[in-house]
């Protein structure tokens, strides 16, 4: 795969408040906290639409617009692919519920929110982008699958594409046998070329399930990688907050890993080939 | 890493080495052909499930006695059954395991769509909770049968495949979008062949859901009707095994040429009053396939026979092809697939290029005076060389694909 560059990261876990804030804790400077994932409200959204928003549609659009943001594009820009292991885990509760009950009829809105696609329907109403949008699902391995997809899009289609992963748990009785232990959403925009906005180069590459999958410190924030599919990012995303180059493997199929070589901005660029100019390291 | 976008090589076209599809119009090929040629529908009055509202549904028969069993046991559900009839339906099994020789297991993608995966078994499981606890039965596997992914693991297990594998699921335009996905993968050399298609099966979450809505036909649907009332829900599976086109593929080869998707960013259950969302996809498989509207011969509408569905699609198609092109929606034939719409309707392209015909759309009486493309009521025999067929889901997901007959 062709290498593609971070212009741009959003992040919302528990006691992960933001790409900015978190950074210090991926890079073991600062302890790292849990704390019940704060989603924000989703200012995006026209009030009606707030008010009823889901949870995957809230911490979607949260990550999403931090790392817009970031990357300097407009809302309208970048292409989309939303990758998750299942769809909003109350709403299919609330569903299941019903139509096991007597009375089975069920409410329009929950039934269009039960989609996987929902939060990909939101962030197009939200940001009146009518750029394609893709959602996907891969179980454990959605944030790799997600990531492979967005990338192979930036650079075949030549634009931005944006790849929102996220995943929250799922109530009892469907948590008993799909637990997923936080709520998590991580969002890159990803480019075909530097920009002047670039945070580091990703080279993808599959490899086999031989290779050892990276982990993360401390063993709390590796509990939330193993625990939360979109947390497979972990590593990844603590090889863009660190200075130095790195390698990462990252969990995909059972037959297969995802493997990431992370040269972050000031390596990444040729000379001169950013348009900002830094002092030199 | 000097030179930042390195080049690539063509998307377009890839070739159909093999294609499945069965509906309640018939399992495989030749059945399809036949069932689209006579017009025959294949939509009848719904039982299933005990549904209480007055419906017709293409049900396909004989899904309830076929379970999976030995390895295949964990996935049994309704839409992995169906994908299990479909895949060893026309050879395909054959066709994969001739590819897999020859790039290697690991070369040859899964990219499938569903919308409804297993859901009906958790339908099922809620309902045998235990009293007390309200734990689901320990024979419910929720990986294998509802989880989104279940349908890819399903089939790469099936065809003893190990490459690169994912599930779109972007609602009703899932199994056209897989499409799109397949030519950049192997554009981007990730793998050298893909199946792509996928599946979707009957389930009260759907049949309550679109009645939620009050979206749902009490008749057949009768898409671009001027008496039209919605939809009639259906369930079907179609696989295409697509690669690079080479000397193996013959004159009447099936050709991926164009793909073009968008989102309507309008809302979640209703397409864009004008139609801006379709026409951008439109738009974008045309230019994808490097063609002009007027060289499409015959356009497959996403047409669900809602009222506001189909004069939305009208306007797009006719703002960007006129009146001179054939169109109409085969969902009077086996019903609205849902997410798998997409690889059905491409495979009723297919069939109608090399077999020479234009399917009619069953159930249309009298076509709606208000919309203004040129829609095709009766089928008739014809030479077609490509075609545009368009898939349009909830949340706003656009699809449209262009496809061509190789001469």
């Amino acid at each position: 795969m062709n290498p593609v560059y971070v212009e741009g990261i959003g992040l919302c876990g528990p006691g992960l408040d933001g790409w900015a804030a978190s950074q210090p804790v991926l890079i073991g400077m600062k302890d790292y906290v849990p704390a019940p994932t704060r989603v924000q409200p989703a200012s995006l959204l026209p009030p009606n639409e707030r008010r009823r928003a889901i949870q995957t549609v809230k911490l979607a659009l949260a990550v999403g617009a931090e790392a817009l943001a970031a990357a300097r594009l407009d809302l309208t820009e970048s292409a989309t692919v939303f990758a998750s292991s299942g769809g909003d885990g109350e709403t299919i509760h609330q569903i299941m519920s019903v139509l096991a009950s007597s009375d089975r009829e069920l409410s329009p809105t929950r039934f269009h929110n039960s989609v996987h696609n929902t939060p990909a329907g939101y962030w197009g109403i939200a940001t009146a982008a009518r750029t394609p949008s893709t959602s996907l699902g891969c179980y454990d391995g959605s944030f790799a699958a997600g990531l492979i997809e967005a990338a192979v899009q930036a650079t075949v289609e030549v634009r931005p594409v944006m790849l929102i992963a996220y995943d929250v748990p799922y109530p009892a009785p469907l948590g008993d046998l799909r637990p997923i232990s936080a709520a998590f959403a991580v969002a890159l925009v990803l480019s075909p070329k530097p920009t002047a906005a670039t945070l580091a180069c990703l080279k993808p590459c599959l490899h086999s399930a031989t290779d050892v999958v990276s982990r993360v410190v401390p063993s709390s924030l590796e509990a939330l990688r193993c625990g939360t599919p979109a947390a497979r990012s972990l590593p990844l995303l603590a090889a863009l907050a660190c200075e130095g180059d790195s390698f990462v493997v990252i969990d995909y199929l059972d037959n297969m890993t995802l493997a990431l070589d992370v040269t972050p901005r000031l390596r990444a660029l040729p000379p001169n080939g950013g348009r900002q100019e830094r002092s030199s390291a | 890493m000097s030179s930042a976008v390195q080049s690539l090589p063509a998307t377009m076209p890839l070739a159909f080495s093999d294609f499945t599809v069965v509906t309640s119009l018939g399992r495989g090929r030749d059945n399809t052909v036949v069932a689209l040629r006579e017009g025959r529908s294949a939509l009848a009055s719904c039982t299933f499930d005990n549904f209480p509202f007055p419906t017709y549904v293409g049900e396909i028969a004989g899904l309830d006695a076929a379970p999976l069993r030995g390895e295949l046991a964990g996935f049994d559900c309704r839409n992995n059954r169906l994908a299990a009839i479909t895949l060893r339906e026309d050879n395909f099994v054959e066709s994969v395991a001739v590819a897999r020789q020859r790039y290697g297991a690991a070369r040859i993608g899964v990219f499938v769509g569903t919308s409804t995966s297993g859901l009906l078994q958790t339908e099922a499981a809620y309902r045998r909770r235990e009293p007390i606890t309200g734990r689901l039965p320990p024979d419910f596997d929720y990986p294998r049968t509802h989880n989104t992914y279940s349908l890819a693991r399903f089939v790469r297990e099936v065809l003893d495949l190990a490459g690169p594998a994912f599930v779109v699921s972007t609602a009703c335009a899932a199994t056209a979008k897989v499409f799109a996905t397949a030519a950049r993968m192997i554009a981007a050399d990730v793998c050298d062949a893909a199946v792509v298609g996928g599946a979707d099966t009957l389930c009260a979450t759907t049949l309550y859901g679109f009645h939620s809505l009050g979206v749902m036909s009490e008749e057949p649907c009768r898409p671009y009707d001027s008496e039209r009332c919605g939809i009639s829900l259906g369930e079907a599976a179609g696989f295409v095994l697509l690669e690079r086109p080479d000397h193996r593929h013959g004159a009447d080869t099936i050709l991926l040429l164009g793909y073009g998707e968008s989102s309507d960013a309008y809302h979640m259950s209703s397409p864009h009053p004008e139609g801006l969302g379709a026409r951008i996809a439109l738009e974008a498989a045309l230019a994808s396939a490097g063609i002009k509207p007027d060289a499409i011969d015959y356009i497959n509408l996403h047409g669900t026979a809602t009222s506001v569905g189909d004069s939305t699609e009208d306007r797009a198609v006719f703002d960007v092809f006129g009146a001179a092109t054939p169109c109409n929606s085969t969902k009077g034939f086996a019903g609205h697939t849902l997410g798998a719409s997409g690889v059905v309707e491409a495979a009723f392209c297919a069939l109608a290029m090399r077999n020479g015909f234009l399917p009619g759309s069953p159930h249309t009486r009298s076509v709606d005076p208000r919309l203004k493309s040129r829609y095709v009521r009766e089928g008739y025999p014809v030479h077609i060389e490509r075609v545009v067929s368009n898939s349009f889901g909830f949340g706003g997901a656009n699809c449209s694909i262009v496809l061509g007959i190789a001469t």
